[in-house]
């Protein structure tokens, strides 16, 4: 039986029939051809010539795939051809998934550098400020923030702890399964459908008054799933010998989840909060719904409006001056800072700190 | 024989501490349950007064005129728009999503693998409104010329003519921002998707002779197939509710149009972050019968992503 000639290159004559390797790129080919790409996207660029109205980069990076593959099926045949191609292709997806964050990031930085300040963030309001005129700050809205997001964190947690718990210590058939079932559910409920729920059920039917407490009760719901499935996956990778070993012990389960369970998970339970919370500090919707906007201090969780710094960036916006544009773009690196300060950490803790798995 | 009795356990079975606890966590996990049921009574009860006296027929009128007297409001242009903004985040975010997560997981040398997934999971928690903000102000202007090449160039495709010749706040744009916000949910539910599949697999595949690019397609892709569409759905779904970037960026028209690269285009979301303030008693009610309908939409798609996941392994994209 003959070799499968189509896995390598065609075997020349003169050469070792039962040669099994084929003849491969040199090691420099993806960086020349990538450099053929980028000279011609330079050309474009400069002498504005292009084929039906293509941007250079556009043009750098299909003449760099078009070099690359057909360099390849000359030497390496069409199998490494196609190959070649998706490797190609997959880095450029992965570098494109670079580009918004890097874009935000800087874009936000650059506009927002400018106006922030200590004044601008603590002392500060938008009592009696202009739209045109310069000046004003957060303070009302760092205010508010704080208030609905600790009040969130304060009722979510221990709702959704618990039924972590339910679900990794407790729960066995029909019930466990739906509970689980549709906290997976419940992450993907629109924010705006749970600041509509709020309002219909907290101040339609109940009658209180819109409120920083009426829009923590909307994050509350977008919270508890959060924390449920963090906790719940912390929960689940404490070693099944710790509570064995303290079962023997005579120690009544409650107890073990308490005082053997619960500590040994708790770093990964606080990162799961942690990310929990920069989830909802940003959420906009809900608020619009449940507490609108304020101009003002407003020190009253339980009644009235009360701003935050997702909606002041959001009123901001619509006032459409300069000067509010300005406010809304320093209002805009307040809240990435506190949302990704939230997150990095978070995240680097559960990486340092998690219960190894098995 | 006295010797060989086992000694009696005394007391009751389970403590009253036990049984309590037990208990307590039983109905934190209820209440779950209760909110979602809650979400779904109160809007239905709250938007029955606007589905009454709507002299329209609501799945069909094209206007929004809740608050006129007599009311005459639809749905469809909202749900047109929501879907159709969605699918095109889809179109965008799918590909460059499992790319990605393929990139990391079978790809990157391990440290750029994990640096890579930080980053993309990190676009995750940058907040809609600054999204919105960025996309308004200076992810547009940059998008405009490729909005022009396609209105030039396959402009004999219906979708991508423009006869406005304008190409801001179209449901090109939003498509594309909302590909970004769901960028990461995809590629993350990829990633935990990928990971998954036997490593006996690939190194069979390998050890046969197959290239990279071969192995991915042969073992890889079937095996992951049910998860990767999962990963879509899921990102549907974050799409599918997206607010507050979809509202500063659409022009909010409220006509069905299905030229992408024109102004125009709305989402149920948006409508009603929009509508909500200068809406009086029955546009709330015809508001919150529109969050009613995403609710369910959102409901169904979730669902439906979630049971095929978990077929395969429990996973979810909380985090």
């Amino acid at each position: 039986m003959a070799l499968r000639s189509d896995i390598h290159a065609p075997i020349a004559a003169g050469d070792d029939p039962l040669r099994l390797t084929g003849q491969r790129l040199p090691r420099w080919a993806p960086v020349a051809s990538l450099g053929i790409g980028v000279l011609i996207g330079l050309a474009v660029q400069i002498t504005g010539i292009t084929v039906i109205g293509l941007a250079p980069a556009v043009m750098a990076a299909l003449v760099f795939l078009v070099v690359y593959t057909a360099w390849t099926l000359a030497v390496e045949g069409r199998r490494h051809a196609i190959d070649r191609l998706a490797t190609a292709l997959i880095y450029s997806t992965a570098t494109l998934a670079l580009v918004p964050l890097v874009w935000i990031l800087i874009t936000v930085v650059v506009q927002g550098i400018s106006v922030l300040s200590a004044q601008f963030l603590f002392v500060e309001t938008m009592r009696n400020v202009n739209p045109r005129a310069a000046g004003g700050g957060v303070a009302h809205a760092v205010l508010g923030t704080v208030q609905q997001v600790g009040i969130a964190t304060l009722i979510s947690v221990p709702v959704g702890l618990l039924t972590a718990i339910y679900l990794s210590e407790y729960g066995r058939g029909r019930l466990a399964r739906s509970i689980n079932f549709f906290v997976d559910v419940m992450t993907g409920i629109p924010s705006i459908v749970a600041g509509m729920f709020i309002y219909t059920f907290w101040i339609l039917t109940l009658g209180f008054p819109q409120s920083g407490f009426a829009a923590a009760l909307a994050l509350t719901i977008l919270m508890i799933p959060v924390v449920v499935r963090s906790a719940e996956e912390m929960l689940r990778i404490v070693p099944n010998e710790l509570r064995e070993g303290a079962l023997a012990l005579g120690i009544p389960k409650y107890r073990v989840v308490l005082k053997v369970v619960l500590p040994t998970a708790i770093s990964g339970i606080i990162t799961g909060v942690m990310l929990a919370i920069a989830r909802v500090t940003g959420e906009t919707a809900p608020l619009l719904l449940t507490t609108f906007l304020a101009q003002d201090v407003n020190w009253n969780a339980f009644g009235g409006s009360q701003a935050s710094l997702p909606t002041f960036i959001w009123d901001q916006i619509a006032r459409g001056t300069q000067s509010s544009l300005d406010r809304a773009w320093a209002g805009a690196l307040a809240l990435i800072l506190i949302v990704l300060t939230f997150y990095a950490t978070a995240r680097i803790l559960a990486a340092r700190y998690a219960p190894k798995e098995r | 024989m006295s010797l060989l009795t086992p000694p009696r356990i005394t007391g009751s079975s389970v403590r009253p501490g036990d049984r309590n606890f037990r208990f307590i966590t039983t109905g934190a996990g209820i209440t779950v349950l209760v909110v979602l049921a809650a979400i779904a009574a109160f809007l239905i009860w709250k938007s029955l007064p606007a589905l009454q006296n709507n002299t329209g027929n609501i799945f069909t009128n094209e206007q929004w005129l809740p608050d006129a007297d007599p009311p005459s409001w639809g749905i469809a242009v909202l749900i047109f728009g929501t879907i159709w903004t969605s699918v095109i985040a889809m179109a965008i975010a799918v590909p460059i999503g499992i790319g990605t997560a393929l990139y990391i997981t079978f790809y990157a040398p391990r440290r750029i693998a994990r640096t890579l997934g930080f980053i993309v999971d990190l676009l995750a928690a940058v907040p809609s409104i600054i999204f919105g903000l960025w996309g308004l102000y200076y992810f547009m202007p940059e998008i405009v010329p490729a909005a022009q090449w396609l209105s030039t160039y396959l402009g004999w495709l219906p979708i991508f003519s423009n006869d406005l010749d304008l190409y801001t706040k179209s449901i090109l744009i939003a498509g594309f921002v909302l590909a970004m916000m769901i960028l990461p949910t995809v590629s993350a539910i990829s990633r935990e998707v990928f990971w998954q599949v036997p490593k006996g697999h690939i190194e069979a595949s390998l050890a046969l002779g197959a290239t990279r690019w071969e192995m991915i397609r042969m073992a890889v892709l079937p095996f992951s197939r049910p998860g990767m569409i999962s990963a879509a759905m899921l990102g549907l779904g974050r799409a599918l509710g997206e607010t507050i970037a979809v509202a500063l960026i659409l022009s909010a028209v409220f006509e069905i149009n299905w030229q992408i690269t024109e102004p125009g285009g709305n989402s149920i979301a948006a409508n009603i972050a929009l509508k909500w303030g200068e809406a009086a008693g029955n546009g709330r009610s015809a508001l919150i019968a529109t969050g009613m309908v995403l609710f369910f939409i959102t409901l169904v798609v979730n669902m439906t992503a979630r049971w095929v996941v978990n077929r395969r392994r429990e996973f979810s994209g909380a985090n």
